[in-house]
């Protein structure tokens, strides 16, 4: 199968007033259609970056950001992104909120059909019965889910997300973990996760590139191989501990402090 | 109940006010000439109604349309210096120095400048004390837009427009009608000061003059008192549009 997202040889730096800053080097990234690519790195290696050069919002130095067989020079509709924070518009409804990417993508679309289809989702992420509500009447949680919503509402082939549940607290997080997993079954999209927490990495990714440290290339390559419909006890199992050590002894390097003792 | 202490709680307040002036007036013993007293009012509006309602009048629809323009030409501003930085580095200076000049040396200036045009001086003055506000809470408001709210919608291609109508907009609307009750007050004040500035003005202010000179005291503390009726008149109808297009902002309170 073809790679739906591919990115070759991508280097970019910020101009700074302390001259440039490399951000990425050379970085090299593909993921087939339908996959699931999860990305930890450390800290301000440059992973919202990259989210950015894939969504289109920036252009890259030098290297090729292609997504679908074509060569991504600026935003698309075909994109849904979602970020930490879940920045829902207080002066919409959830449904508004929903619904809003699709006033851009289809203008044309009749009312009616986007309400049923931005209703479909928020049902299938437990929002059912708070799509009148303000987004400040909803928990963290909540809105990270309707975020999600949003995201998708408009049905991109590719998903990006920065950080989406960094932001929430544990049980929160794995509740968000599972809601991800059933979108996907009920969605065709191909995902970039960008998140520090190696656990929802293995969890949720099909592959988990590990970036090094500034200026960030591909560093290593971990072949989840879980089955798709995985459910919370699979990261109590033996092959899911070694995913994590070997994961976490890779951050470790890219941290520049293999070395030390831990 | 709601209802009730809306509007009778600002409504007890002014009578306590007016029973504390009155009280002050009369345990003083001051004369007509010194000070007036509330009592005194209701039989200055009597005589002088129908100059009330004229000049009132005057001064409503003038102070309105310099707001009017204030709000235009701020929200104008106010994106230009939003969006682009270097109109925003170049304008703020000029800008606040406009805004500190005291804005009664420009009275004399704009009659020279438009010999007899008096409501269009008026206007003109109204816009120029107020529109500043406007300005610099909107610029500010668009400026310090976080930069994910734009890629909502960038990251789908839309326009630069589109982000402004369905973001950046609404979004700055809470600090666009903080800036306007401001605005309101101040445009009051530039109304009144052509007014009363002015030689054979109209208005609230020229009614105020002419109390002056013909030491008319209770007419000049009733001219006070009928501005201070606009002024809130003015303010409410600022809140009333604000509960209608910036309703979303007011937070239940915990
Ligand atoms: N617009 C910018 N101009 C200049 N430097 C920037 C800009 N955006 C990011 N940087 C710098 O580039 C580096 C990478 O930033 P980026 O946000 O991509 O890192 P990150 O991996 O997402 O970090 P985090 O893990 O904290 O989210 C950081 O050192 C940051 O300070
Ligand atoms: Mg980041």
């Amino acid at each position: 199968m073809a790679n739906l997202i591919d990115i070759r040889g991508v280097t970019h730096a910020y101009r700074t007033p302390l001259g440039p800053l490399p951000v990425l080097e050379d970085l090299n990234i593909a993921v087939p259609e339908g996959e699931f690519c999860a990305v930890v790195g450390p800290s301000g290696c440059g992973k919202s970056t990259l989210t950015r050069l894939v969504a289109g919002l920036m252009k890259p130095d030098r290297g090729e950001v292609w997504l679908h067989g074509e060569r991504v020079t600026s935003p698309r509709r075909t994109v849904g992104m979602a970020f930490q924070n879940p920045v829902l518009l207080e002066w919409r409804t959830i449904l508004e909120n929903v619904i809003l990417p699709l006033e851009i993508v289809a203008p044309r679309m009749p009312r009616k059909d986007r309400v049923d289809r931005a209703m479909a989702l928020l049902e299938m992420v437990g929002l059912k019965g708070f799509e009148a509500k303000r987004p400040s009447q909803l928990s963290g949680g909540m809105r990270q889910r309707a975020s999600l919503c949003r995201a998708i509402v408009h049905k991109p082939d590719v998903l990006i997300m920065d950080e989406p549940f960094g932001a929430l607290d544990n049980f929160t997080r794995e509740d968000l973990w599972q809601t991800m997993r059933d979108l996907r079954a009920a969605e065709p999209f191909t995902c970039v996760l960008i998140t520090h927490d190696l656990r929802e990495s293995v969890f949720l990714g099909d592959q988990v590139i590990v970036l090094s440290g500034r200026p960030a290339s591909t560093q290593f390559i971990l072949n989840v191989g879980l089955p798709a419909d995985r459910r919370i006890d699979v990261l109590y199992t033996p092959e899911a501990t070694d995913m994590l050590h070997i994961l976490r002894d890779q951050i470790r390097i890219a941290q520049g402090r293999e070395g030390e003792v831990h | 109940m709601e209802v009730a202490r809306k509007i009778g709680v600002p409504l007890a307040a002014i009578l306590m006010f007016l029973a504390l002036w009155e009280g002050i007036v009369w345990w003083n013993g001051w004369p007509n000439y010194k000070m007036a007293s509330p009592s005194d009012l209701p039989p200055a509006y009597a005589r002088y109604w129908e100059l009330f309602l004229t000049m009132g009048w005057q001064t409503l629809w003038r102070t309105v349309a310099g707001l009017g323009l204030a709000v235009l030409f701020g929200t104008l501003l106010g994106m230009v210096m939003g969006f682009s930085r270097i109109a925003r580095d170049g304008l703020y200076p000029l800008l606040v120095g406009f805004n500190a000049i005291p804005k009664a040396t420009l009275v004399p200036v704009l009659a020279l400048i438009f010999i007899g045009q008096h409501d269009f001086n008026t206007v003109l003055m109204a816009f120029l004390i107020s529109f500043f506000p406007i300005a610099v809470s909107v610029g500010i408001g668009l400026s310090t837009l976080e930069p994910e709210y734009r890629d909502i919608l960038r990251s789908l291609g839309a326009s630069k427009l589109t982000i402004f109508w369905k973001i950046a907009l609404p979004k700055t609307l809470p600090e666009f009608f903080g800036a306007l009750k401001v605005s309101v007050t101040l445009a009051f004040i530039g109304t009144n000061l052509v007014e009363i500035v002015s030689p054979h003005g109209r208005g609230l202010g020229a009614l105020f003059k002419s109390g002056e000179t013909n030491g008319d005291y209770p007419l000049m503390f009733a001219v006070l008192i009928a501005l201070a009726f606009l002024g809130i008149l003015l303010y409410y109808a600022v809140v009333a549009l604000e509960r209608i297009f910036a309703g979303w902002a007011e937070r239940p309170q915990h």
